[in-house]
């Protein structure tokens, strides 16, 4: 097997001793991210990305993959001790997790959450290791045409499968397309919507953006909910791990579906959250004992932690083969690959195959790490919450105004962050989606390109979207998924009323 | 939240016919290479221009009773801006005395006058982070901060 081969070459680079103890680096710094309020994955990865420029690529996207997972683990923590959700994908496990918390079953939860964390990463990055070099192989064939419809296809999938408004969806990400072509046009190098000014020539950088919509602008909103971190306190004992790790093996069924649903819905971009929620969901309808879920079921905490972690690193294998993140966190990665030289694609598994399989090797030993650190320490982590709010609110702000000057050495951009704070705080407020903006804003330049490519190819017609099967078929489903908010409850009214007539 | 959703409609609509209107100063024609450089700016600002009309249209007509809570609740101004303002002037400051001493500033500011902790702890963390980062960026991973008004003169 050729996968297996790639995978031993990319486990050589990853248990190297220097990128192991950036794993480390990677997983510790990503869990304290994770426990504080404001920061998350997605400006955790982008705050550090400027470290990593002096850093081999294949180490820099190990630390920013582990700051990753660390994070989801760090979501863990919170919801279980605080019942603050660090990340929208930990909701479902606030449910039964801080019940059993405040039972004093805390570390119980936790060790569950952490261990089916594991399974469920492990799950997926399995599924990652052999379908990524498929995919890859068979998106080699692709155009711009084709890599139009996948991105179509990626942000039709926000407007017919996420949560907020249809129209602020599509206007969110309209935004983040225009603020993409802020600066110098890549095809024929003028400047544009610069409005004669010297500030917009560089124009907006998504790590900025990224920093100031999701940091600053959720440190207002927790600022106004004036919310107050009161804990239960964790006890984890060797003993108290070793007897809920005994316990695990007879939900063998709601481990396999949950990372079932988190790696099918992972792929798809923003899929974690509603991956958490629909396996709490189906663990409730399959259990022998649903009216348990709620008050502090074990399962209810198995269920979400499994899928959105299974979730999480699905979410990596289109950025990996295709060149289009499913996440925010993803698409952060992804700009950071183009910053390091490399270019995101179906070609960067011939080009650096050292990178891509070091990359997938990490993922098996971060989460190795990852779930030790974490059980060590849990206690160390938690403490962090316990810090009063006005030690913890500036340093906050402080190290994501370095994350946001360090990215191009300008101080323009810490103000930017500032207005990408205050915009971000009216979003989440006013129910636009923030994950499609800051997707737009990294895919822009991409997306352009294939746009005018394929309208070279084809002398302006736009049938060209349509002449490729691959491409007709992504363009109708991304059209269907558009439609689909307005065409659903339409179709569901008339079926009602032919059942009612008849 | 009625007003505030109809203000982002607005000023939104009104970036996208800016947006507009500057593409087509740069030509969203047919050009040599293709599609001229306005050609995506400007079909994305129509779109965004839409869409604002739709919101602005739902914003009007919703009855919603989330739309007529208000936007910040009562009493959340003020500690919205005890974190906004500091931030601000510490950005401000960056600009004038470098990062490290606006940030020492900002956060023995902050905790003092938010949180009242013991002179002695408010020294020590506002002098001890920026030094640590100092130390971290500067020095480690070489990536100079920005220095202001000391960086031109004292050439650290």
């Amino acid at each position: 097997m050729d996968a297996f081969a790639n995978l031993l070459m990319g486990f050589q680079i990853a248990l190297s001793p220097y990128n192991l103890m950036i794993a480390t680096l990677g997983i510790i710094l990503g869990t304290i991210i994770g426990v504080l309020p404001g920061l998350g994955g997605a400006n955790g990865v982008a705050i550090l990305l400027p470290v990593t420029f002096v850093m081999p690529p294949t180490s820099a996207i190990i630390l920013l993959s582990c700051i990753y997972w660390g994070a989801l683990f760090g979501g863990a923590i919170t919801s279980i001790l605080f019942n603050i959700p660090g990340e929208p994908w930990s909701v479902a496990t606030t449910f039964d997790g801080h019940p059993m918390a405040k039972q004093g079953l805390g570390g119980q939860a936790l060790t569950a959450a952490f261990a089916s964390s594991f399974i469920g990463a492990a799950f997926a990055i399995i599924l990652v290791t052999f379908f990524a070099p498929l995919i890859a192989e068979f998106s080699l064939k692709f155009g711009p045409p084709e890599f139009l419809g996948i991105q179509l296809l990626t942000f039709s999938a926000f407007v017919g499968l996420g949560g907020s408004s249809p129209v602020k969806t599509i206007a969110a990400t309209l935004l983040g397309f225009i603020l993409a072509t802020v600066g110098m046009d890549i095809v024929s190098g003028q400047l544009r919507l610069t409005f004669g000014t010297v500030e917009l020539m560089r124009g907006f950088n998504f790590v900025v953006a990224v920093i100031g919509l999701f940091g600053i602008g959720e440190i207002l909103l927790t600022i106004e909910e004036g919310l107050e971190f009161r804990g239960a306190k964790p006890q984890v004992r060797w003993r108290l791990i070793v007897e809920t790790l005994r316990e695990l093996p007879q939900y063998w069924k709601t481990f396999g579906r949950s990372a079932l649903i988190g790696s099918w819905m992972g792929i798809k971009p923003g899929g974690a959250t509603p991956a958490s929620f629909m396996s709490y969901g189906i663990a409730k309808k399959f259990s022998k004992t649903p009216e348990k879920f709620g008050t502090g079921a074990l399962e209810g905490v198995l269920a979400p932690e499994t899928a959105a972690h299974a979730a999480g690193v699905s979410a990596l294998l289109p950025m990996i083969t295709l060149g289009i993140p499913g996440s925010p966190t993803a698409a952060v990665m992804l700009g950071g690959l183009l910053i390091w030289g490399l270019q995101p694609g179906p070609m960067l598994f011939q080009e650096r195959p050292d990178f891509v399989w070091g990359l997938i090797a990490s993922m098996y030993t971060g989460n190795v790490i990852g779930v030790l650190i974490v059980l060590l320490f849990v206690p160390a982590f938690a403490a962090i919450l316990r810090l009063p709010f006005a030690i913890l609110i500036p340093l906050i702000i402080y190290v994501c105004a370095i994350g946001a000057y360090a990215v191009n050495n300008s101080t323009m951009d810490i103000w930017y962050m500032l207005i990408f704070g205050i915009a971000g705080y009216l979003f989440k407020k006013l129910d636009y989606p923030i994950a499609p903006m800051v997707l737009a804003l990294v895919l822009g330049d991409m997306a352009e390109s294939a746009l005018r490519q394929s309208l070279i190819m084809s002398q302006g017609s736009p049938m060209i979207f349509f002449s490729s099967p691959i491409a007709a078929v992504l363009m109708i489903l991304s059209c269907w998924l558009l439609v689909s908010p307005v065409a659903h409850p339409m179709l569901r009214k008339a079926w009602y009323r032919t059942r009612v007539t008849t | 939240m009625r007003k505030a959703d109809i203000g982002l409609a607005l000023i939104l609509l009104v970036l996208a016919v800016l947006v507009a209107w500057e593409s087509l100063q740069l030509d969203i024609g047919w050009g040599l290479n293709g599609p001229k450089g306005g050609f995506f700016p400007f079909w994305l600002a129509v779109g965004l221009a839409l869409c604002c009309l739709v919101i602005l249209v739902q914003a009007f007509r919703s009855t919603s009773p989330t739309l007529r809570q208000p936007l910040i609740r009562p009493g959340g101004w003020v500690p919205l801006l005890k974190v906004a303002a500091p931030a601000t002037a510490m950005v401000a400051l960056i600009e004038m005395i470098g990062l490290y001493p606006a940030a020492a500033l900002y956060i023995g500011f902050y905790m003092r006058w938010i949180g009242k902790h013991h002179w002695l702890l408010v020294l020590a963390v506002s002098v001890g982070v920026p030094l640590g980062s100092y130390m971290i960026f500067d020095k480690w991973f070489l990536i100079p901060m920005p220095k202001g008004w000391w960086g031109e003169h004292l050439s650290l």
